[in-house]
């Protein structure tokens, strides 16, 4: 009985709540990373780990920006290179490049960022509404921009990003590879 | 309060069995013989609706339970033999059998139907019970002697020598089990006590381990004793034992207020210790009536009754052979028999058990990394000096034997017989026969043969568009059949067999055979490409092409020209090939070559590039090293090379997937010779890295389905590689 009520008061606020409650003061946390010379925020609830860049599979005939897969303990994920999709430049591998890995909805993948700085919490009177921020990133994607003192992120919307067209993950419904 | 059992989380387990039960009444009532219905058969479809009813009214499914209840009736009656099994009930049954499966359907998904969805099927039973009843007239009247207790003993034991026939059939059905079972909630008990058809029960009080013992008459088996009772309790907690009716030894409480049996014990015994024994008909003839739930009140701990039982037993003794000699005989073999029956079939239940599916799963995944790892030993071992480290190499060979010996073990935990596929054509058979007006005669073959689950599941709609346009297309009509001498039943034949690491699945007919000038000129009209002189087989590959069909009208069963390219696609997707033989008037044969499982695959690695690559082992002919005369360059068509005065297109695989590969020039790489869907091809690589088995992931459930990719595997090093589709790599390579 007692554990019920407790769990009744823990309840998680879900992004969509969240969003309707605008008048209420509701924080959420992002994972900040760097791309380039801007700085991104991902809901760290959509993050699974983080790790180095290690040896991926290349995939025949991908987007260049879909570095290929790897074994992430025995689960077969695909790689996206950020820094490829975003034309930040000429990427470089070593043992400093980091991966995010992301779970949207069960379907598991990594990114490849430049850095990673840290968690922050975002209150909602911290996060603005940003149509037409100027970023690399389409607008479609970003749900806000989010600022820290200082610093500003684009805050990413990483579901609607990562099932998108546009980064190919996915199949579409429709019969591309046909027969 | 504290014992009572919240069922709800045995309702999976329900739901599992009852599908079970549905099906296992099916094919039962396939299988019987209408005019001359065997008896144990009967009764084994008795008893099926018996249990989903049981577990029904359990899960107060009451839709259920009231057609489940209708059909008992009627089955009762068929089983004693008390009415006639005829074609309409068979029909009739199966008709209720669907609308079960689909209500059962409704409540797992927590949508029950609605009660008017049975009223059609409820309708149709309730006019055959009705019919039955009044063919029972006779009997009944017979009965009702029985029925109305009469004050005069002597007068009594007269009416039960008159009616002697329905009195020894109504006792070797009846059962004494003694029962041993975890304690229940007192309502729980009395619901399992009506479901078990208890006429007379006791129940004595707990043991140390806090069971109780119930002892119970009843009209139901051990088998299906412990079926009702496995959805209250787990079967392995039930403890059943039969006993003879005389060793049945407890004073039992009368399922239903006694009538005249109670009021006065002693004279009872005195005059009619055999009555006693049978239990009054009129209890019995209530308790197999009547479904409510039994109002009895919970039996006190057991008094000792021991003493009163022997003394009844020991009259009864006395009594008998001045009464009827030839029952005592009559009954016991049917216990005897019983008795031999029940352990087997306890045996049986206890060899399986009921595992979800995502354990198994797991434990595949499990032992997959274990393999892996193994492997990845195996690669570090290799630089050791066997010398130096015996005991270490020694060892590790056991391992990766132990290893293999494992996965194969938990490999077959997902085999299943192919009959779980073959048993849902004969209901259909039957059904198109009917609807075309033709006789079938199904034939299966090998149903024993095993399948990896998965493959299972996916193979059963190809193989229903074969089976179905075998019966729609294949055979013909009786009098068509009679006037080319033929049998005027079609013979219809599934089998399944292995055949290397394959297993080979083939639906036959005798009927017409393919028409090759009817497909060739409707490829005509189709505006394929086709000539006079093409060789049958790819005559017959053409009825696979998209929207291809050459019956004449569309009917509701096929015609649509959808199903064999569906099929065909179907099964290469699942590493498959179809053949199709077809002799003109002898009839067709479709050949459908499966691997055993998608799990694991025996592959051949090869290196292009950076990358390593699998090749399934099947499709692998032979590899070489081509000399600078073999190949030649085809204007607009690539390049060819010649193998054994054979001439294969040549596929260099890092153009084909746009990577850069160490060698460019034929002369200098290695050319693996693969088969697949009939066509040849030889795949330019760089090196072969060797052979070995490989446990196959799916890449789609991360990423997208991939051109040339069938899927990927995790090497000894934990990099992965991927696994090459040798149908979508030939078609690709055709572009070079």
């Amino acid at each position: 009985m007692l554990a019920n009520q407790q769990l009744k008061t823990d309840k998680v606020i879900s992004p969509q709540e969240m969003s309707m409650n605008d008048g209420i003061t509701t924080q959420r946390e992002f994972l900040a990373f760097r791309l380039g010379p801007e700085e991104y925020g991902v809901d760290a609830l959509k993050v699974q780990e983080i790790r180095g860049y290690g040896h991926v599979t290349q995939i025949p005939n991908a987007m260049s920006f879909i570095k290929g897969v790897v074994n992430l303990r025995g689960l077969i994920l695909p790689i996206v290179d950020m820094r490829i999709k975003l034309r930040l430049g000429q990427p470089t591998y070593d043992h400093t490049t980091v991966v995010v890995i992301l779970n949207i909805h069960g379907r598991l993948s990594g990114i490849v960022v430049d850095s990673v700085s840290d968690v922050l919490t975002l209150t909602s009177d911290q996060m603005t509404h940003a149509p037409d921020c100027d970023s690399v990133i389409n607008a479609e994607y970003i749900i806000g921009l989010g600022s820290v003192g200082e610093r500003m992120l684009i805050l990413l919307d990483i579901d609607k990003l990562m099932v998108s067209d546009e980064m190919a993950l996915m199949d579409r419904n429709t019969d591309q590879h046909g027969f | 309060m504290a014992f009572s059992i919240d069922i709800s989380h045995f309702g999976d387990m329900f739901f599992e069995e009852a599908q079970e039960l549905l099906e296992q009444m099916e094919s039962l009532l396939l299988a019987v013989n209408v005019d001359c219905p065997d008896k144990e058969e009967c009764n084994a479809i008795f008893r099926a609706s018996h249990s989903i009813k049981g577990g029904c009214a359990a899960f107060e499914m009451d839709d259920m339970v009231e057609v489940t209840h209708i059909m008992e009736t009627l089955l009762d009656y068929i089983r004693k033999g008390e009415s006639a099994l005829t074609e309409t009930h068979v029909n009739v049954f199966l008709q209720a059998k669907d609308v079960l499966r689909r209500q059962l359907k409704g409540h797992r998904e927590k949508t029950p139907l609605p009660p008017e969805f049975a009223a059609d099927i409820l309708r149709d039973l309730h006019s055959l019970a009705s019919k039955g009843d009044s063919d029972n007239k006779n009997k009944s009247t017979t009965m009702s002697n029985v029925d109305m207790p009469s004050p005069k003993p002597v007068q009594k034991l007269e009416d039960l020598t008159t009616v002697e026939p329905e009195v020894a059939e109504q006792r070797s059905n009846s059962h004494f089990f003694r029962v041993e079972m975890p304690k229940i909630a007192e309502d729980e008990f009395n619901a399992l006590l009506s479901e078990l058809g208890a006429k007379r029960h006791a129940e004595s009080s707990e043991l140390p381990n806090g069971n109780i013992v119930l002892q119970l008459e009843t009209d139901i088996n051990a088998e299906d004793l412990i079926a009702v009772c496995s959805f209250l309790v787990s079967p392995e907690d039930i403890k059943v034992t039969e006993e003879t009716a005389k060793k049945f030894s407890i004073d039992l409480k009368e399922a239903e207020a006694p009538p005249m049996a109670n009021a006065q014990p002693e004279t009872e015994n005195e005059d009619f210790g055999l009555f006693e024994e049978f239990a009054p008909p009129e209890t019995e003839h209530q308790a197999r009536e009547e479904s409510t739930p039994i109002a009895s009140a919970k039996a006190t701990a057991a008094t000792p009754p021991l003493v009163a039982a022997k003394t009844t037993t020991g009259r009864q003794d006395t009594v008998m052979p001045s009464g009827q000699h030839s029952m005592p005989e009559n009954n016991r073999p049917g216990i005897e028999r019983r008795q031999q029956d029940s352990p087997t079939a306890i045996g049986q239940d206890s060899t399986s058990i009921r595992v979800n599916l995502d354990k198994v799963d797991q434990l595949i995944n499990l032992v997959g990394e274990l393999v892996i790892t193994q492997a990845m030993i195996d690669q570090h071992s290799d630089g050791l000096d066997p010398t130096v480290h015996e005991a270490l190499v020694t060892s590790f060979t056991t391992l990766a034997r132990n290893t293999r010996d494992l996965q194969e073990a938990i490999m077959s935990i997902r085999m299943m017989p192919m009959d779980f596929v073959f048993s849902r054509f004969p209901r259909m058979t039957r059904e198109l026969a009917a609807r075309l007006g033709k006789q079938v005669k199904l034939v299966t073959q090998g149903g024993a043969t095993e399948l990896d689950k998965g493959l299972i599941e996916r193979i059963i709609d190809p193989l229903t568009h074969l089976v179905r346009n075998a019966v729609d297309h294949g055979l013909e009509v009786p009098s068509v059949r009679a006037a080319e001498g033929k049998s005027e039943a079609g013979t219809l034949l599934l089998s399944a067999a292995h055949e290397g690491g394959n297993i080979i699945l083939e639906v036959s007919d005798d009927g017409a055979g393919l028409d090759r000038e009817r497909i060739l000129a409707k490829a005509r009209e189709n505006g394929l490409s086709v000539t006079d002189d093409m060789p049958d087989e790819e005559v017959w590959q053409i009825i696979f092409a998209p929207g291809f069909s050459t019956c004449a009208e569309v009917t509701d069963v096929s015609g649509r020209g959808v199903g064999m390219d569906v099929v065909k696609r179907n099964i290469s997707a699942m590493g498959g090939s179809v053949e199709i033989h077809s002799t003109r008037g002898q009839g067709s044969t479709i050949r459908i070559s499966l691997p055993l499982t998608l799990a694991i695959l025996e592959g051949m690695s090869i290196k292009t590039g950076e990358e390593i690559y699998i090749l399934p082992l099947a499709a692998v002919i032979e590899s070489l090293k081509p000399n600078s005369e073999s190949t030649r360059g085809v204007t607009g068509k690539g390049e060819l090379i010649r193998v054994r005065e054979e001439y294969l297109p040549l596929i260099p695989l890092h153009e084909v997937f746009g990577i850069r590969s160490r060698f460019t020039d034929p002369k200098d790489g290695i050319v693996v010779v693969l088969e697949a869907e009939g066509k040849k091809a030889a795949l330019l690589v760089d090196s072969l890295v060797g052979q070995q088995q490989v446990v196959v992931k799916n890449i789609e459930s991360n990423y997208r389905r991939v051109s040339g990719i069938s899927g990927a595997t995790i090497l000894g090093d934990g990099n992965v590689s991927l696994i090459l589709d040798i149908p979508s790599l030939l078609r690709m390579g055709s572009h070079y």
